[in-house]
């Protein structure tokens, strides 16, 4: 077995595995192997392994002649950092290529390289919570939650009239993207298989996806106009240029999760006598569930710190309007980019505001994250996952 | 079954109209709630009461909300909303009857403003002076204080004849000054802006041999470096070294300013300098009273005036179809143009208050406001 | 009557009549919601064509107007999509496949903050932290590889680069493709992934062989989503990257190509006349770019599929 698998490494990719959706055979309840405890390396038990510490040896040593490098060479921690990494990516496989087998090695290299995009995804994500936090904890007190901007000139002064904008506006457009987002992508998925229809359908998704935010800003301003006069602005038309923004988000992260339900699901409930739509409702969703709900915050995360469209429908004011119907509406991300843009003398308040803001916007999103999960978590199935 | 799937569907309903309900129940901390407004104006004794939305520059952003806030204060049924949209954007609203008012950093052009008697009832708008901010040349140089540099030397500078900090023709403006040889990154802005065209403007009326640009709200060159909006233009400078560029005086922070050439003198820009360049500044031939359109003079010799100003202006109906506007607008620029207006946005937004003969032609011209 | 609720269907139910409109409904709804953002594009647009050049920023034409401006649009966005890619699929291997099950589970949080954080947000941190700290490593592009025309210089001294705007545009791509990779990743028929292990597959054998080709579908559209946002994304690209319209490979020079959308938000505001139809006209040529795009992602698929099958 470990003779002709190690001279001909790519004899397994020979037999693709069976990848259409209708004939899976996964069952929600099958427990899941355990991940990622290092169980990866299946190799045949006479082959040759490296020891448990070779990792870490490895690990110290690149850190140890990067370091050494970067002291001489008098590079900064980053560049120290980047060439330890590589050094180990390099050390480590050719470590495994002599003892153990080069596809012991190629799966080494696969996993270093893998933890490491991750620990530079890690990079951007810490560095920006850093600066909000950083700059915006020291703003944020009761006052400035619960206080609008009317007649506040320099210091104090608050976000609540942006605070209540942003959640209705948001909240609005929620209400129309996705019972019509959901409703499509299950058009597509149950309904339109193979039909001229759902193809233009999902083909002019992913274009929806290419509106520019200012330009769905322009339309809802121009449809608006069209039955309130020109220089109309409302919440509303706000809303509606978000989920202009948000529909393509939320039907094709729901595509995507509806058609991973196992056809046999769907046959199972069929052959019990369940009508069609009561099978969608009863089984199909909520086995997508949680995948919808990713996909549902994905899309208000996406559209909740939109700027530009904003500025065009839903306007400016510094007092609070809970009126999603009429006049101007303030919303933190367009509170942030004026207070940020136009600080007024001297800088540091209106700055500082805008910091604070945008503290308690990702606060926001996080809750809804938190809160959408939990929903999740309650009303799937009880999968092993 | 039934009573499961009508808890999935109202369990999220009750959440979302309970999260509606406690958000509209209460009102701001320091604002009256809106259904109080009414009597509250009513009880002060103040006449004015309703909503009066203007739009246009966002230069003015900062001073129109110092006014907002002086006007609601003394009048508390009233909510005065801005939209910092843009001059471009604020006029075309206007003359498109969206707005009661506009500001704008550049007064109206022939067709505009005779576009403008068909959203005011026959006569032309009124123009007034309300934001009168000198712009400074802005420069980020380690060890060099007080740089001074003629319009001719500027010119260069900005459009990239001149590239590095030691070049002859600053070094002979700057007798003294230890000038390093760094090269010079000139930051302008990237977004269309009246601040861009009184810069361009300046360049070209008082250089005319190095600055052969007209003036225009978009930079002339495709060199550079471009940054969007004042702040953008203060960080870029900021985060750089050997940059230069331009903003509102009121935004240098701790960055150098540089002093430029009025005559044979070289005039830092504060407020009383921009006031006085305004002052020597003629009207535009040809406008009615009302119209308080003005070229500023760039190539004036007055000792202390520094013509690299911006003036931006508030542009309303000299009639409104219905009283309650009218009155409004009225009342909200005649307290934008007095000198209590002018010097809230002055502490505000930095702004170099009118003179008292400009505030006053100002206040007379918006007094014009009437019912149709 | 179509043929779609034929299927499978024994007899037709109220229910399923009026479930199944209800979708067709909201799908045409989304017909409907495009058609009219198209034309209100083209009505909008069509004047630019006529456009004079003072209001055009001095091109000759609407052609020279919005060409650099594509120009620079694309490659911001496929440098972002190609630093991003590999980034997101990096982490979502590491979610799904890598990391423990306890671990996985806030580590997926902890990338979806990066989604939650608004683009104005991302702007500031660029203009504030990214552009600052990458100066020194594009004056060191420029010295060392000087000689690749796309590190020619000469380098920006504020940072404020088409580079750095990619990156910034990459981290707030990478969310959205992480998200749903992730998902699709974590769907892999578990048998499939036991039957690779089984055969003596090592992990990342196991993961080309049943993981990626599963998932090859899902890949493709979480990209086209990323790349959506790429495209169209306005204010960070807006306040991060010097922008002057120029067509330039050069990646670390402070004159950089701008871009369509962020164009638009900076020559907005002060606009009037033909000017905003030429601006809602590259609007509409940013519509065609991703209907193009799209378009040529969805045939690679669908014939990667034809030659696979």
């Amino acid at each position: 077995m470990t003779g002709p698998l190690k001279s001909t490494p790519r004899a397994t990719e020979a037999t693709p595995m069976p990848r259409t959706t209708s004939a899976q055979t996964r069952f929600p309840q099958a427990p899941r192997p355990e991940r990622g405890a290092g169980t990866g390396r299946h190799l045949s038990f006479g082959q040759p392994h490296l020891p448990w510490w070779a990792g870490w040896l490895v690990a110290a040593v690149s850190a140890a002649a990067a370091a050494l490098l970067s002291l001489t060479l008098g590079w900064n921690i980053a560049g120290g950092a980047v060439v330890a990494v590589v050094l180990f990516a390099i050390a480590l496989p050719t470590w495994s290529v002599l003892v153990e087998s080069s596809r012991a090695a190629k799966d080494r290299l696969v996993t270093t390289l893998v933890w490491a995009a991750f620990a530079i995804a890690l990079v951007p994500l810490v560095s920006l919570m850093y600066t909000v936090l950083a700059n915006g904890l020291g703003v944020i007190n009761g006052q400035f939650l619960t206080y609008s901007m009317r007649n506040v000139i320099g210091q104090g002064g608050g976000i609540y009239h942006a605070i209540i904008g942003t959640v209705l506006i948001t909240l609005a457009a929620t209400l129309i993207s996705v019972p019509v987002g959901l409703l499509s992508a299950i058009y597509l998925v149950e309904y339109g298989v193979r039909n001229r229809t759902a193809r233009t359908i999902t083909f002019l998704v992913d274009v929806m996806t290419g509106i520019p935010s200012i330009v769905a800003g322009l339309f809802a301003y121009a449809l608006f106009a069209l039955f309130f006069g020109q220089g109309v602005r409302m919440g509303f038309g706000g809303a509606v240029a978000l989920s202009l923004l948000m529909i393509p988000i939320v039907v094709r992260s729901c595509e995507e999760m509806l058609k991973l339900v196992p056809g046999d699901l769907r046959e199972a409930s069929y052959a019990l006598g369940v009508p069609k739509w009561r099978t969608i409702v009863k089984v199909v969703l909520p086995t997508a569930l949680p995948g919808i709900i990713t996909g549902v915050t994905l899309a208000i995360a996406r559209v909740i710190g939109e700027t530009a469209p904003l500025l065009v429908i839903a306007g400016s004011t510094d007092s609070v309007n809970t009126n999603l119907f009429a006049e101007r509406m303030m919303t933190l991300p367009v509170f942030i980019y004026y207070s940020f843009t136009q600080p007024g003398v001297p800088a540091q308040f209106g700055q500082d505001r805008a910091w604070g803001a945008a503290l308690v916007l990702i606060v926001i999103v996080m809750a809804l994250n938190l809160v959408a999960r939990a929903i999740g978590r309650t009303f799937s199935p009880k999968t092993a996952r | 079954m039934n009573r499961t799937s009508t808890r999935r569907v109202a369990v999220p309903a009750v959440a979302a109209l309970a999260l509606g309900l406690s958000l509209s129940a209460c009102g701001a901390g320091n604002e009256s709630s809106s259904s109080d407004q009414t009597n509250a104006a009513a009880s002060s004794g103040a006449t004015l009461s309703g909503t009066l939305n203007g739009a246009g520059s966002s230069a003015q952003e900062a001073a129109q909300g110092a006014w907002t806030a002086g006007f609601q204060s003394a009048n508390s049924g009233v909510t005065v909303n801005y939209d910092p949209s843009g001059s471009g954007a604020g006029v075309e609203q206007f003359l498109a009857g969206a707005v009661s008012f506009a500001g704008s950093d550049a007064y109206l052009d022939d067709t505009q403003l005779a576009s403008s008697k068909k959203v005011c009832g026959g006569k032309t708008a009124i123009e007034a002076p309300s934001y009168i901010s000198p712009i400074a040349l802005v420069y980020k140089l380690d060890g060099v204080k007080n740089l001074q540099l003629s319009p001719a030397t500027a010119a260069k500078i900005f459009d990239g004849t001149i590239t590095t900090w030691d070049d002859p023709a600053i070094k002979a403006e700057n007798k003294g000054a230890s000038l390093p040889s760094t090269t010079i990154t000139p930051v302008h802005r990237s977004d269309d802006s009246g601040t861009t065209k009184n810069v361009t403007d300046y360049l070209h009326q008082t250089a005319p041999k190095d600055w052969p640009a007209q003036a225009g709200e978009t930079w002339p060159f495709k060199s550079g470096e471009g940054a969007n909006g004042t702040s953008g233009v203060i960080q870029a400078v900021t985060n750089g070294t050997g940059t230069i560029g331009y903003a509102d005086a009121s935004q240098a922070g701790k960055l150098g300013v540089a002093a430029i050439k009025v005559g044979s003198s070289y005039v830092a820009p504060t407020a009383d300098a921009a006031a006085k360049a305004a002052d020597v500044s003629k009207k535009v031939a040809g406008r009615g009273p009302t119209d308080m359109a003005m070229n500023v003079n760039r190539t004036t010799t007055q000792a202390g005036a520094y013509p690299l100003v911006l003036v931006s202006y508030v542009i309303a109906c000299p009639t409104y179809k219905d009283a309650k506007t009218a009155d409004l607008v009225k009342g909200y620029l005649s307290y934008v143009v007095s000198s209590d207006g002018q010097a809230a946005a002055g502490k505000a937004a930095g702004s170099a208050p009118l003179s008292g003969s400009l505030s006053s032609s100002a206040s007379s011209a918006v007094k014009q406001i009437s019912v149709r | 009557m179509s043929a779609s609720t034929a299927v499978r269907k024994p007899r037709q139910r109220v229910g399923d009549r009026v479930f199944s409109n209800l979708t067709r409904l909201a799908g045409l709804a989304i017909l409907v919601a495009l058609a009219a953002v198209a034309i209100f594009l083209t009505l909008q647009g069509l004047p630019a064509f006529s456009a004079p050049s003072d209001k055009l920023g001095g091109a000759a034409n609407l052609a020279t107007y919005v060409l650099p401006l594509v120009f620079g649009t694309l490659l911001a966005a496929v440098l972002a999509l190609l630093i991003a890619t590999p980034l997101a699929l990096g982490v979502a291997l590491v979610i799904s496949h890598y990391a423990p099950p306890r671990l996985a589970r806030p580590l997926g949080y902890l990338v979806d903050l990066l989604a939650a954080v608004p683009s104005v947000v991302y702007g500031l941190w660029g203009l504030a932290f990214v552009s600052v700290r990458l100066t020194p490593a594009y004056a060191w592009l420029e010295q060392h590889l000087g000689w690749i025309p796309l590190f020619g210089g000469p380098a920006s001294t504020t940072g404020r680069t088409i580079l750095t705007a990619s990156i910034v545009l990459a981290i707030m791509v990478m969310p959205i493709i992480t998200a749903i990779t992730r998902e699709i990743f974590l769907q892999t028929p578990t048998l499939n992934e036991e039957a690779a292990l089984a055969l003596g597959a090592t992990r990342w054998e196991m993961i080309r062989l049943a993981v990626l080709p599963y998932a090859r579908s899902g890949i493709v559209s979480a990209v086209m989503l990323g790349l959506g946002r790429a495209l169209g994304e306005t204010m960070a690209v807006a306040m991060v990257l010097s922008a002057s319209g120029v067509v330039t490979f050069d990646l670390i020079s402070n004159t950089n190509p701008s871009t369509i959308a962020a164009n638009i938000a900076l020559k907005f505001p002060d606009s009037t006349g033909v000017a905003v139809n030429a601006l809602v006209a590259s609007g509409l040529v940013l519509f065609v770019i991703t209907f193009v795009v799209n378009f040529a992602a969805r045939w690679v698929v669908a014939r990667s599929e034809r030659t696979q099958a």
